[in-house]
């Protein structure tokens, strides 16, 4: 199969940022959420094509423009998979909308993602399924260093879990979350590791210190 | 002095009851010295069979096939650190595996090995038994609390409740088997544990068989109960490592600890042997009734030979195919030996005069031997009962049933 | 109290910061069932809340095996990560490899050829079985029945055997490359999966004889852990958990990936969403692997094992989805690549870490002894949950 080498400038929508030219090996991008993609319909199979994303026509995107206008600030398909992203404002209800009038029953997964470098640093997605219609849907939102977002647990019990992950390892608080606290590491622990400025063996060497009683885990 | 000893070998009676305490002593070291090396070929037996259900060897190198292993385990248990916990009730730590083993132990007393060859026959012997194998009850519950920790609490509270649970049914099934008792001629039952086997002889039947199915039926509730007795699978939730209390003997280590396992084991020969003395014709040898006469009698009696003359020959085809390095060489040359030894007493089995008089004590020990393959194999294959399932086939199922069979033993041993 | 099965069960009502009142004081007791345990899952934490023997809560401590796999990803490049997540379900190495080369592959819209795709999945779905008979074997040891664990895991070490054949390694195989296989099928693989074949069926009707109509293995396992088909899809649960619980959802069908379009199989579904379902989903489950592998073996076509990719894997810029069926349930990966050659971000979907939410659910209200059971049936391996 051919591969692609280059990817070519997206077109510029929504986020002022400068788009991605040619990446420079090695350095921390500053994607923009827009994605080269390729043309195809959500049910489709993928067919090879130059990556762009193309804009995703369905009911469900001209509902959502027509309740929040600029809120929702793309819905586009990317190597056949849809995402949506939107305004930190209306996240929240949107999702309740996925939930309640899209059938969208299925939280598969809720993550982050780090850009240090633009205002709005962390990326807040969920990936959503539906078991009726047998669809997938990623939703996006963008949230600014110290900026909280509700929580999702009454939406999908199954997030109390992945939002605990998420403060564990970004440091993203969840307001009325019923139990926040840090899941994988140690409750004292301090720092969030994948942040893009924690390092890569960085430890919390207070905590090593007070709890393994050796100097540094290095 | 000569005299007592001798005078006691002309009788016919049981060293008890003929009064005759050098006799009595010496069938005692007997029997509790054969209990003894009973529990530890158990032990070694327990691990061979259970790896070979499980498609693995078990122990091989502590002697050949691992026949040593139980004195590997008995040196390294003697020779642990004897740990007592802090806030411990000393006293009643160091007592409790105590009354266990004398509670197991002193049942023996009243096992009928044959007519005459029992420690002594009480004419309550059977309840007896159960009373005495019942102390081992107070025993766990000292253990349980003397640790001083929540664990072995809950578990010894749990197997208390187990074992008491399970002596209920046991009891009632043992009163239907007494009842067939007195449905010989004289019409009086008796509970001497000899007395039952003779009243076997005397009606020409195993109680096993004895108003079919009701005989079958208690003896089948009689077996359950006392698996469930003896904290055995698959009612060794109070026993078992993966569920959250790891038992009353948790806090035990090295030689307590084995005194606890002794108990067990010596528990569990003492309750076979009353379900084979019960039901199962105690010393008779199989079929005495449909297949009768001196032929049989003859061919039945040169089986204990065959037997061992059998496993001798297990053990010489075990030698065949040891591994022929240097290293073997040891095991291999105790293999042989030990299949030498084994082929000696199969061979003097077949003397007539040791042959009569072993008839008796070998049936017993074979039947008993029956039933603890029977418990291994129970361990190997079942999953465990949880605690509530348990006491609900206790008290639910068993209990009723083992009711029921008594009423009808007693209905149909009037009329018929 | 709040009643189990009322909507907020994942409010944390066990008031685990109040001082512990000993248990002679109040009906109430915590214990704490540490993170070694002699039933194995790993390094698992479960606290439990007692009234006497009923589970009045549970709360699971977990991170004890958390390496940071996903920030190791942001350090490697796209082919030095692949060997890492094979440690993650290291049970089922083949599957965790065979998710993350898809979806770079799909980032870097390459396909891999069918050769590949054949090879890939006889491997995977014999990863399925052997995890499968793990699952079951130490499953059954929680339960108390110790002979099937020496079962499954002698007809394990012939999967093992297989793999070996092929990738040098028994456990943490590193099978796959991105853009298709690295080592071509070895001389004698496919008589070998046919015998493997012929060889297993019969051992599944062994461990079925063993348990399946074992009356106490039905007690304990019956009723035991129930949750319904809602519950399943709002906490996220997937695999044969789900599967047992009523909803027919499988990955291979729903959104099938490698060519399992190709191949006829079944899924099997259960009823009641209890542990036995769970086991009897399981079991089928390996009968329908088999049946895979039957198809697959006899028609590998010939062609090259791996598509034409550039030396240095750099995808353009972009994110993408990619899930797979694992053994345990749904195993997504989420990649962001900024078109460099190392990835941007990884997140890797764990199914067991999902899965594990759903134990306060299942356990409310049953008695101690079925923790373990439900632990063992839920089928959580650690290096998963904590990656």
């Amino acid at each position: 199969m051919p591969e692609e080498t280059k990817s070519p400038a997206p077109p510029p929508s929504g986020d002022p940022k400068p788009p991605a030219g040619q990446p420079i090996p090695g350095s921390v991008q500053s994607t923009s959420e827009k994605a080269p993609a390729k043309a195809a319909a959500h049910a489709a199979p993928a067919k090879p094509a130059g990556p762009a994303p193309i804009p995703w026509e369905s009911p469900l995107v001209a509902k959502l423009h027509r309740q929040y206008g600029s809120g929702v600030r793309e819905a586009n398909t990317y190597l056949g998979q849809n995402y949506l992203v939107l305004d930190s404002s209306i996240a929240h209800e949107v999702l309740r909308i996925l939930r309640d009038e899209e059938a969208f029953d299925y939280c598969v997964d809720l993550t982050a993602v780090h850009y240090p470098e633009r205002e709005k640093q962390f990326d807040l997605l969920w990936i959503l399924y539906s078991f009726a219609h047998n669809q997938r849907l990623r939703v996006k939102t963008m949230l600014a260093d110290g900026e909280s977002f509700p929580t999702s647990v009454e939406i999908w019990p199954t997030t109390n879990w992945l939002e605990r992950e998420v403060y564990d390892m970004f440091g993203i608080r969840f307001d009325r979350h019923p139990d926040l606290k840090r899941i994988l590491l140690p409750e004292d622990w301090k720092g969030y590791p994948l942040r893009k400025d924690y390092g890569i063996i960085q430890q919390d060497n207070e905590w090593v210190k007070i709890n393994l009683g050796i100097e540094s885990g290095q | 002095m000569l005299d007592y000893i001798t005078s006691y070998l002309g009788l016919n009676q049981t060293p008890g009851q003929a009064g005759n305490i050098f006799w009595v002593t010496v069938y005692i070291l007997i029997v509790f010295g054969g209990v003894s090396v009973a529990v530890m070929a158990m032990n070694w037996l327990e691990r061979k069979a259970l790896a070979h259900f499980q498609i693995r060897l078990g122990p091989m190198r502590v002697g050949p096939h691992g026949l040593l292993q139980p004195i590997a385990d008995a040196v390294k248990l003697l020779t642990k650190e004897d740990i007592i916990p802090d806030e411990a009730d000393k006293f009643v730590f160091w007592i409790a595996p105590l009354i266990i083993l004398c509670a197991s132990f002193a049942v023996y007393i009243v096992v009928p090995f044959g007519p005459t060859h029992a420690i002594t026959d009480v004419n309550i012997g059977i309840l007896f038994m159960l009373g005495v194998s019942s102390l081992s009850v107070l025993g766990v519950v000292m253990a349980g609390w003397a640790s001083n920790s929540h664990y072995p609490l809950i578990g010894s509270l749990r197997s208390s409740a187990q074992m008491i649970s399970y002596e209920v049914a046991m009891g009632m099934a043992v009163v239907s088997a007494i009842l067939m008792t007195s449905l010989n001629k004289t019409g009086t039952g008796t509970l001497s544990m000899i007395g039952i086997v003779q009243a076997q002889q005397e009606q020409h039947i195993w109680f096993l068989f004895k108003f079919f199915p009701l005989g079958f039926i208690a003896f089948v509730i009689f077996a359950i109960a006392m698996v469930a007795e003896t904290n055995r699978a698959p009612f060794d939730l109070p026993e078992a490592e993966s569920e959250l209390t790891a038992g009353f003997h948790t806090e035990y280590s090295g030689l307590r600890w084995s005194l606890f396992m002794l108990g067990e084991y010596a528990a569990m020969i003492a309750v076979s042997s009353i379900a084979v003395t019960l039901w199962l014709g105690g010393w008779m040898r199989p079929f005495p009734n449909t297949l009768t006469g001196d032929t049989w009698d003859l061919v039945f009696s040169l089986i204990p030979g065959f037997l061992f003359l059998g496993l001798a020959l297990i053990a010489f085809i075990g030698v065949t195919r040891m591994p022929k390095h240097p290293y073997f060489k040891i095991q291999t040359i105790g293999l042989a030996g030990f299949g030498a030894v084994l082929g000696l007493i199969g061979l003097i089995l077949f003397i007539p005069p040791v042959r009569d008089r072993i008839q008796d004590i070998f049936w017993f020990v074979a039947k008993v031997g029956v039933f603890m393959y029977l418990y291994i194999w129970y361990r190997a294959t079942f999953p465990r009962y949880r605690f509530d399932q348990l006491m609900k086939v206790g008290w639910k199922v068993l209990l009723p049933i083992a009711i029921g069979v008594v009423i009808l033993t007693a209905i149909i041993g009037v009329l018929a | 109290m709040p009643d189990q099965m009322t909507k907020d069960p994942y409010l944390s009502n066990l008031e685990l910061g109040q001082p512990d009142k000993t248990f002679l004081d109040s009906n109430e007791l915590i214990i704490n069932m540490g993170p070694q345990h002699p039933a194995t899952h790993g390094v698992l934490r479960v606290i439990l809340k007692l009234d006497g023997e009923k589970v009045l809560g549970t709360e699971c401590v977990i991170g004890y095996l958390h390496r940071g796999v996903e920030k190791i990803a942001e350090n490697r490049t796209y082919t030095m990560f692949n060997p890492y997540v094979d440690r993650m379900d290291y049970v089922a190495a083949v599957s965790n490899g065979l998710g993350y080369c898809e979806a770079v592959e799909k980032l870097m819209n390459i396909e891999a050829p069918p050769r590949a795709n054949y090879i890939r999945v006889i491997l995977t779905e014999l990863n399925r079985i052997a995890s499968h008979q793990l699952w079951l074997g130490t499953h059954a040891l929680d339960i108390g029945a110790m002979t099937p664990l020496f079962y499954t895991f002698r007809d394990r070490e012939e999967i093992l055997k297989i793999f070996e054949k092929y990738c040098g390694a028994r456990l943490t195989t590193h099978a796959f490359r991105i853009g298709g296989c690295l080592y071509e099928a070895y001389e004698g693989f496919e008589e070998d999966v046919k015998r493997y074949i012929d060889f297993l069926p019969p051992k599944i009707d062994e461990y079925e004889e063993l348990l399946t109509t074992n009356r106490i293995w039905v007690e304990r396992t019956r009723n035991i852990g129930k949750i319904s088909a809602e519950d399943c899809k709002a906490l996220g649960v997937t695999g044969p958990v789900l599967r047992a619980s009523g909803v027919k959802w499988d990955i291979r069908k729903a959104l099938p990936y490698a060519n399992y379009t190709e191949f006829d199989f079944e899924i099997p579904t259960g009823t009641s969403g209890d542990t036995y379902d769970r086991y009897l989903v399981r079991m089928e489950e390996m009968r329908q692997s088999l049946r895979i592998i039957r198809q697959a073996v006899e028609r590998i076509p010939e062609g090259p094992i791996m598509a034409k990719v550039p030396k240095v894997i750099k995808p353009p810029v972009g994110e993408v989805y990619h899930s797979i069926e694992a053994p345990k349930g749904e195993l997504g990966y989420f990649i962001v690549s900024d078109g460099s050659t190392q990835p941007y971000r990884v997140r890797v979907r764990p199914p067991s870490f999902v899965n594990l939410q759903a134990l306060d659910v299942m356990v409310r209200g049953a008695l101690v002894a079925d923790v373990i059971a439900v632990i063992g049936t839920l089928d959580i391996v650690l290096g998963e949950v904590d990656r």
